[in-house]
């Protein structure tokens, strides 16, 4: 076979093992939209005030899940599935094989972004028909398409990355929401930022990719400015994780 | 399969056997599947193996006898390319599985001591796509027959038994069609029966002509499957044979038991403490000799000795022999 059918029938692997683990298709799916639910109910009658435009909250939540979820479908479930496989012993057999690390690395990464793509377009569709969010189009789309390629491969390479630090499958799920979670709170995914936010936290926001992502999917949806610096900043932490998975992933188990 | 070398009539010196294993002996033998020579491998002040040499010719199957911490898995996952060496040469089927790892890696199969599949795919879902990795892989239909798994072909990997879940980890092993084969403790923590029947899975494996390499800490799996037995402890091969002649068994150290006939004693060279059957046990340097003057004083004193034996050392004996006091390690 060669490489590229290779990585087809892997991606093949990998979407039926998905599908059939009930609990990491339940979460992946679930927790976006029931989040968007509850933030809309609680939060969503206002207006955010966005490059200097009045933005409903309800459609902000769309894009800010929607973002949300593609950091799930590639950071989350990519650090915590080959945390798992790691430690099974599944990884070291892998190793084993004659296929290519690329191939499996490429698999995976493929098939978050396919799980990501989907999950956007699930979000977009309930966005758009419970709370009237727009829905992105014309080179607003591309734009945005281009937004959510370069981010779900960003977090993707970045899950690999941090399985590094990752001593066993057990602390996977803590070591993930932990490096996570904080950052989701500081980059305005649950709660806006506004102008009067600290300063620190619009800091932490302007050093780490979450919010120049969901800068990025928020232009799609509410027609803010379509920054490609942000783009560039995802980009190089995509980039900065590769290296790091490069260099530190194992195969066996870090006993 | 071609039974090998050491069931030859009369069985083999297992010190002559080893020192054919000895670098400067001449080139390394194209039979040969795998060569180790004066291997080493330490982790930090522990001493794994020790200078380790091994030769396994194709088509047999071998087994790697000792204790846990003796250095036996590292030793393997030295050759499965696992594990860099500290010193020493390794060959497997003519590559260095340090530096051409990746020209071994579609020839051989490899069962990992401990090691897992993906829970959700089926028994023929999951061999199958480790089947597609290698470049000629063997029908995957076979391959789930020949380690009987024909009626779990499309059950999924989580409701297997530990044991079927063993005979899948040979079949993924096996999807590839490897010239060698890996078993790192194939059957540890197996019941009786799903051992013998993991046994069976190896023994058809000798009839396709793979070279098969196990590793085990069970005499009866070692007397059951292998053409020939190496003994390892302290990271060391301390015996090598076939599994009747390792030690030299099957020649030396025969003790004679018998119960001393009531109201005698016997000469002091005669003599020993019974044990609590009542056994006096000798272990003579020279068995005829010792025999003859048993039986002479027997005659002498018109005693019957009905209960005598001549006991071999069983595999266990000499296998408790070899490794008594080996220091272990972390395997």
């Amino acid at each position: 076979m060669s490489a590229a059918t290779l990585t087809v029938s892997q991606i093949g692997y990998v979407n039926k093992a998905f599908w059939r683990n009930p609990s990491s298709a339940f979460f992946t799916f679930a927790f976006p939209l029931m989040f968007l639910v509850i933030f809309t109910s609680l939060l969503g009658h206002g207006t955010v005030h966005l490059d200097g435009r009045a933005v409903h909250q309800s459609t902000y939540y769309v894009a800010a899940m929607a973002a949300f979820a593609v950091i799930t479908a590639c950071y989350n479930n990519i650090a915590i599935g080959v945390s798992f496989q790691r430690d099974a012993g599944i990884l070291k057999r892998t190793d084993g094989t004659p296929l290519p690390p690329a191939v499996y690395f490429t698999a995976r990464v493929a098939h978050a972004l396919f799980v990501a793509v989907l999950l956007v377009a699930i979000t977009v569709t309930f966005g758009a028909l419970v709370y009237h969010a727009d829905v992105p189009s014309g080179a607003a789309l591309l734009r945005f398409l281009v937004m959510l390629l370069v981010g779900a491969a960003s977090f993707s390479a970045l899950g690999f990355a941090v399985t590094a630090v990752i001593p066993n499958a057990e602390a996977s799920a803590a070591i993930v929401n932990a490096s996570i979670l904080p950052l989701l709170f500081l980059s305005g995914i649950f709660i806006p930022l506004g102008d009067n936010s600290p300063s620190w936290i619009l800091w932490i926001a302007r050093v780490f990719p979450v919010r120049h992502f969901a800068n990025g999917m928020q232009a799609g949806f509410l027609g803010t400015r379509f920054d490609w610096t942000d783009v560039l900043i995802v980009g190089a932490w995509g980039l900065a994780g590769l290296v790091m998975a490069i260099r530190y992933f194992r195969w066996e188990p870090r006993t | 399969m071609a039974l090998t070398g050491p069931g030859e009539p009369g069985g083999s010196n297992p010190s002559a056997l080893r020192s054919a294993g000895r670098p400067g002996d001449g080139p390394p033998d194209r039979d040969a599947a795998i060569v180790v020579r004066g291997l080493r491998k330490s982790y930090g002040d522990v001493v794994a193996v020790d200078g380790l040499d091994l030769e396994i010719r194709r088509g047999e199957i071998f087994a790697l006898l000792g204790p846990n911490g003796a250095g036996k898995t590292t030793t393997v996952e030295i050759l499965e390319g696992f594990r860099t060496r500290d010193a020493g040469s390794v060959a497997v089927l003519g590559c260095d599985p340090g530096s051409e790892r990746r020209r071994i890696k579609s020839r051989v199969g490899i069962v990992l001591q401990s090691t897992g599949v993906d829970p959700y795919l089926t028994v023929a879902e999951t061999i199958a796509m480790y089947a597609g990795y290698y470049p000629h892989p063997r029908p995957v239909d076979e391959v789930i027959e020949l380690v009987g798994l024909a009626a779990k072909h499309d059950s999924r990997v989580l409701k297997l038994s530990g044991g079927q879940q063993r005979r899948l980890d040979v079949a993924i092993a096996l999807a590839g069609d490897p010239e060698l084969l890996f078993l790192d403790e194939p059957t540890t923590g197996f019941d009786p029966s799903a051992r013998h029947e993991a046994w069976e899975v190896v023994r058809n494996l000798a009839t396709l002509g793979k070279t098969v390499l196990l590793t085990t800490h069970y005499m009866d799996e070692a007397q059951n499957l292998a053409d020939r037995v190496a003994v390892v402890a302290g990271g060391r091969i301390v015996a090598e044979g076939s599994p009747s002649s390792l030690g030299g068994r099957d020649t030396a150290i025969a003790r004679i038991r018998y119960r001393v006939p009531s109201g005698l004693r016997p000469p002091a060279e005669l003599d020993g403490v019974p044990d609590p059957d009542g056994f006096v046990e000798l272990r003579p340097a020279d068995l005829t000799a010792t025999l003859h003057a048993l039986t002479g004083w027997a005659l002498e004193h018109r005693a019957t000795l009905d209960t005598l034996q001549i006991v071999r050392p069983s595999l266990e004996d000499v296998y408790l022999h070899l490794t008594d006091g080996a220091p272990g390690s972390p395997s």
